[in-house]
């Protein structure tokens, strides 16, 4: 059989007609050819309707034959992976895909939604917006939101292998038809470095479809002679089937590998990342339709698609055709149409004549034209009965009174081919609209590009070679690009177009524009009506052009709609502008293999093996994987906290703190640097002293806390939060390197290097002075806020002896490949003491119940020092430092500013909970919220930390506590519940 | 993506660079005014056509240095250490499309 399908025509196309392809469409089991189009092999076995429009379900077929299609718009189903939305008109048949229709119900060929369409007139633009009003949009929000949208999103996990590709090039070539073929012909000969690439699965463009001569050649022999020289090239390298979406600065290009197939690498979708030194766009240009009453009907497709259909893939859109058209070019699909055998009933030409050579085709053939004369309307339903013709006035802007119906199930419309400038644009180029070549012209761009072709309105065969082989030869010279009108000269073939793309309206008869937001002229003129004229607002008014896809045959008729209602000439209106991307991207391309673990890493700390093995619950913490806390047989987490916590007031804690940031700052400077950066005295610690720290922005905004030693006096050990310790560095360079570069000194962060553990507990000093080594852990010779460094347990320590829990504490670091091993250790030898390892959670209620400040909970974009209580420390401090100035303003002095301040429940048993919000009750308003709360296990109640307007002050004032509904009385407290003289620490 | 040419490691690709705003702001000594203060804080000249940026290579040499980049075409037009002074560089911006430079009108003018 040499046939699949009723309307596969005899011979011709250049399928592989041996080899079928199985597939289903809506439940029906149909058969196409290896090199059949979705589309091609849908229109070869006779469908019409392939879906329902947005918001009239209006049965739709197959518009066209490329990227521009706004009907047939698919679930397509390979291999059990479902994807919506798939253009039919690019995706080739694969064996055994399943395919169905969108926004249908219950099916494409009886949909209820069909009463959208019976009601059009209460639907106009901008409907649901001056409807769903009262008594707010979010009343149907959720009903509306269901009924609009397109496609319906796959469930479960892409399966797909995605991989992110980089590419370098010379020269890339964009779009491999005839113009971008010569240009990556000449580019090569010239010894340039230069990719190809093509959106089609084979080398031509336009070309492949059409019965033209190349050079005197057949379309096919050139092609074929220029794929095999460019095969042959050493330095060339061609993409198929991967479409350009993006073009960014400094000419980066993006582009999608559309191929079902799986690469070598295991990949089956790449995403490819292009840095080009020149570009060259030969990315052709798109057929517009004309415009009239019911030109939405199924069986209406552009001319040069119902050609594409003939020529490559042997399919005739219809048995009995009519061609409509304000230009040339559709004469091609009249006489190709004929040619094989099918009917033409007529051409009907908005304009009184055409070319020289066409006429005599014309006379040839003896097909019938209607002259000055245009298509005002259809009749059918889910298939094209009729059009309705009509004789346009001298003007044409009004119609004559013979209006005649012609059977047809096949109407084919041109007026004209727009240049794809989409890319150009992007790149920064400006377009403008050219009124004697009638479409959206190239006009300058400041990046490397040239653009040659269709897509410069280079139209005829010999002016894309010409254009192309010039660009080509000019990339690889590196001269730079002409900015204005390149390639003009080559412009010789104009179509012969009459600028007029919608028929005068007779009746009330809708005229689509935007066939898949369902666009009419209708809802253009309510938009010039309520004066949405500029093309921006028009086209977020009537949302023209912005559906997936992007007004590729509906943003040039929307300005000439327009042009019409307003009187301006389609140059001066300007054009929406064009942004990335072309063509619909998959998420999951552009993030390649950056998912999951691989998209943000995982951080151990150096005893993780440890933790895991010993029931600890790991959480994450600013990207480290931390124990939240360690299980012990049955217990519940809220048990283990709370015995971990008691673990440390009563015996013994061991916590590993390795993340906290430790910068190393030495030289000649570093304490002037130093003290330039803390808000806290720098220049009077003495080495072997530790002291706690702020450090502000230049807003005078606290951003983070530590303590910083002193190891010698041109040595200092700067220690962050284990959230900013990256950041914290790259803080501290910049101040170096840009603003004090002057100062003699050297930045290290050497978090990772040093792990930290920390025994917290009266039993620290005892254990640590089990341990062998040099340093002296007595309380006389190591008092609190010291630092000592030495051998302890046959390893390397640096000690500081600080608290963050309000217990005698000692932070130990040792090399980090150490961790472990002496974590191990200090838990064997600890064992009599009563040692416990405490995970994060108990940690922070520890600090919570000494009323610690934690930077980030307890402070927010707005605190400063003076609102946490640090007015006299800033006071002592001398000199300058970063965000003393801002201090200085009045309002970061106002005492009616939020104050870190103590709360806790006046009644028994009651619980705060951290995001409450202190309210006052006349006016009815935030005075301040919780930052941190918890049940502490030690006072055996609920305790908070909070930022309160002028809380300073109101030290054992209740105040109301709002939270999800509930009130709650709190009294005002100072920051310290636990040991507030801190006697234990500093025992 | 831009690409721009650290004075430090050759060209790389913008995704290697962290950018860091406006350069040559001079800090203000502690005694000024709240004006010029908050003009340190908050006022940048934000410019159509030649603007004098800094720029970290923070995933290679971990160097801050200064950058003359025309932000109509993104062009780079000159790289230069920190502390070095601003290149005198004329606009590559057509004159048709800039617009008239705007000066500080504050006290701690730094234009």
């Amino acid at each position: 059989m040499s046939r699949s399908g009723a309307h596969r025509v005899e011979k011709g196309g250049q399928l592989d007609r041996a080899r079928k392809v199985s597939f289903t469409f809506n439940g029906r089991a149909l058969v196409g050819h290896v090199g059949d189009t979705l589309a091609s092999a849908l229109l070869a076995n006779g469908i019409s309707v392939v879906s329902r429009s947005f918001k009239y379900h209006r049965p739709r077929g197959i518009f066209s034959a490329g990227v521009e299609e706004p009907n047939a718009l698919l679930r397509v189903e390979i291999d059990g992976l479902a994807v919506p939305l798939v253009r039919a008109t690019l995706q080739p048949l694969v064996e055994g895909m399943v395919v169905t229709s969108e926004n249908c119900f219950p099916s494409v060929d009886f949909d209820l939604g069909r009463i959208f369409d019976r009601v059009h007139g209460l639907l106009p633009a901008g409907f649901y917006n001056k409807t769903f009003k009262w008594p707010n949009w979010h009343t149907y929000e959720d009903a509306v939101r269901r009924m609009a949208g397109l496609g319906t999103l796959p469930t479960g996990d892409d399966k797909t292998s995605f991989f992110r590709h980089h590419l370098r090039c010379d020269v890339l070539v964009v779009g491999a038809g005839i113009a971008g073929l010569a240009a990556a012909l000449e580019a090569s000969r010239a010894g340039a470095q230069v990719a190809l690439i093509e959106q089609d699965g084979e080398l031509g463009g336009r070309a492949l479809h059409e019965r033209v001569q190349v050079e005197g050649r057949t379309a096919k022999s050139w092609i074929d002679a220029a794929v095999s020289e460019l095969a042959r090239a050493p330095r060339v390298r061609i993409l198929k089937r991967t479409l350009v979406a993006g073009y960014y600065d400094h000419n980066v290009l993006t582009a999608l590998d559309l191929s079902d197939k799986e690469h070598p690498d295991g990949s089956v979708q790449r995403f490819w990342i292009i840095r080009a030194r020149e570009v060259v766009l030969a990315t052709g240009a798109i057929e517009q339709p004309l415009v009239f009453a019911h030109n939405d009907r199924p069986g209406i497709m552009l001319a040069g698609a119902m050609r594409t259909y003939l020529n490559r893939y042997g399919v005739a859109a219809g048995r009995r055709a009519v061609i409509a058209t304000n230009n040339d070019d559709a004469y091609r699909t009249a006489f190709d149409l004929h040619d094989a055998g099918i009917e033409v009933a007529a051409v009907v030409d908005a304009r009184t004549n055409a070319a020289r050579n066409i006429e005599e085709g014309i006379q040839q053939r003896g097909i019938k034209v209607l002259r000055s004369s245009m298509v005002v309307d259809t009749r059918g339903s889910t298939t094209l009965k009729a059009v309705a013709v009509d004789e346009l006035a001298n003007d044409g802007r009004s119609l004559g009174a013979n209006r005649v119906w012609i059977p047809c199930d096949a109407l084919a419309v041109s007026s004209g081919w727009n240049p794809t400038v989409h890319l150009y644009s992007q790149a920064g180029g400006k377009v403008r609209y050219d009124s004697s070549l009638a479409c959206i012209l190239p006009d300058n761009c400041r990046q490397r590009v040239r653009i040659v072709g269709a897509a410069n309105a280079e139209f005829a065969v010999s002016s894309a070679i010409a254009s192309g082989t010039h660009a080509g030869r000019e990339a690889a010279a590196e001269s730079r690009p002409v900015p204005r009108d390149a390639g003009r000269e080559h412009r010789s073939e104009t179509n012969g177009i009459r600028a007029v793309r919608r028929a005068p309206q007779a009746s009330a008869a809708r005229q689509w524009v935007d066939l898949l937001h369902d666009v009419t002229t209708s809802d253009i003129e309510l938009a010039v009506r309520e004066n949405f004229v500029a093309v921006e607002h028009l086209k977020r008014y009537t949302t023209n052009g912005m559906a997936v896809d992007q007004g590729k045959t509906s943003n040039l008729n929307a300005l000439a709609v327009l042009s019409d209602l307003t009187g301006r000439g389609i140059e001066t209106l300007g054009t929406t502008t064009y942004r990335p991307q072309f063509m619909p991207v998959t998420f999951g391309a552009i993030a390649g293999g950056a998912t999951g673990d691989l998209y943000v890493p995982p951080r151990h700390m150096p005893a993780h093996r440890w933790h895991v093995r010993h029931g600890a619950q790991l959480d994450d913490y600013g990207g480290w994987k931390r124990p939240a806390c360690y299980l012990r047989g049955a217990e519940t987490r809220e048990a283990a906290i709370n015995r971990e916590v008691q673990a440390v007031r009563t015996a013994l804690g061991l916590f590993e703190g390795s993340p906290l940031g430790k910068i190393e700052v030495r030289g000649p400077d570093a304490a002037r640097f130093l003290h330039r950066i803390y808000m806290n005295n720098v220049t009077s610690l003495q080495p072997g002293k530790v002291r706690y720290g702020l450090m502000l922005n230049e807003n005078g905004i606290v951003i983070d806390d530590g303590v910083f030693a002193c190891l010698s006096p041109e040595h200092y050990l700067v220690s962050t939060t284990g959230a900013n310790a990256e950041r914290i560095a790259g803080w501290l360079e910049e101040w170096h390197q840009c603003e004090w570069p002057d100062l003699d000194l050297v930045l290290m962060p050497v978090t990772t290097q040093w792990a930290v553990l920390t025994l917290a507990g009266a039993a620290a000093r005892t254990l640590l002075q089990q341990l062998p080594g040099d340093i002296d852990f007595s309380a006389a010779a190591f008092p609190h806020m010291n630092y000592r460094e030495g051998q302890l347990a046959g390893r390397r320590a640096r000690v500081q002896r600080v608290s963050f829990t309000g217990e005698l504490s000692y932070e130990i670091s040792v090399p980090a490949n150490e961790a472990e091993a002496f974590w191990d250790e200090l838990m064997q030898r600890g064992a009599q003491l009563g040692i416990a390892p405490i995970g994060l959670e108990a940690w922070l209620v520890l600090r919570l119940e000494k009323g610690f400040l934690h930077v980030g909970s307890d402070t927010d974009g707005t605190t400063n020092p003076l609102d946490l209580g640090f007015g006299a420390m800033v006071q002592k401090k001398a000199g300058d430092f970063v965000g003393r100035r801002s201090l200085l303003r009045t309002a970061d002095q106002e005492t009616s500013r939020r104050q870190f301040v103590g709360l806790e429940p006046v009644e028994a048993g009651a619980s705060l909970v951290a995001g409450a919000h202190v309210i006052s009750t006349s006016p009815k308003r935030s005075q301040g919220f919780v930052t941190s709360a918890a049940f502490s296990p030690t006072l055996g109640r609920s305790i908070g930390l909070g930022l309160l307007e002028r809380g300073h002050a109101r030290i054992d004032e209740i105040v109301t506590v709002f939270d999800e509904g509930r009130t709650l009385q709190a009294r005002v407290v100072k920051p310290a519940f636990f040991d507030p003289a801190g006697e234990r620490m500093n025992g | 993506m831009l690409q721009i040419s650290c004075p430090y490691c050759g060209v790389r690709d913008e995704e290697e660079f962290r950018f860091g705003g406006e350069s040559h702001v001079t800090r203000p000594a502690l005694d000024v005014d709240d004006r010029v203060w908050a003009d340190y804080l908050f006022n940048r000249i934000n410019p159509k056509g030649i603007a004098y940026e800094r720029w970290l290579h923070s995933y290679g040499c971990g160097r801050w240095f200064n950058v003359a980049r025309d932000t109509v075409t993104h062009e780079i037009l000159a790289v230069y250490l920190m502390g070095a002074a601003k290149p005198q560089l004329s606009e590559v911006t057509p004159a048709r499309e800039a617009q008239p430079k705007r000066v500080r009108t504050s006290e701690g003018s730094l234009s």
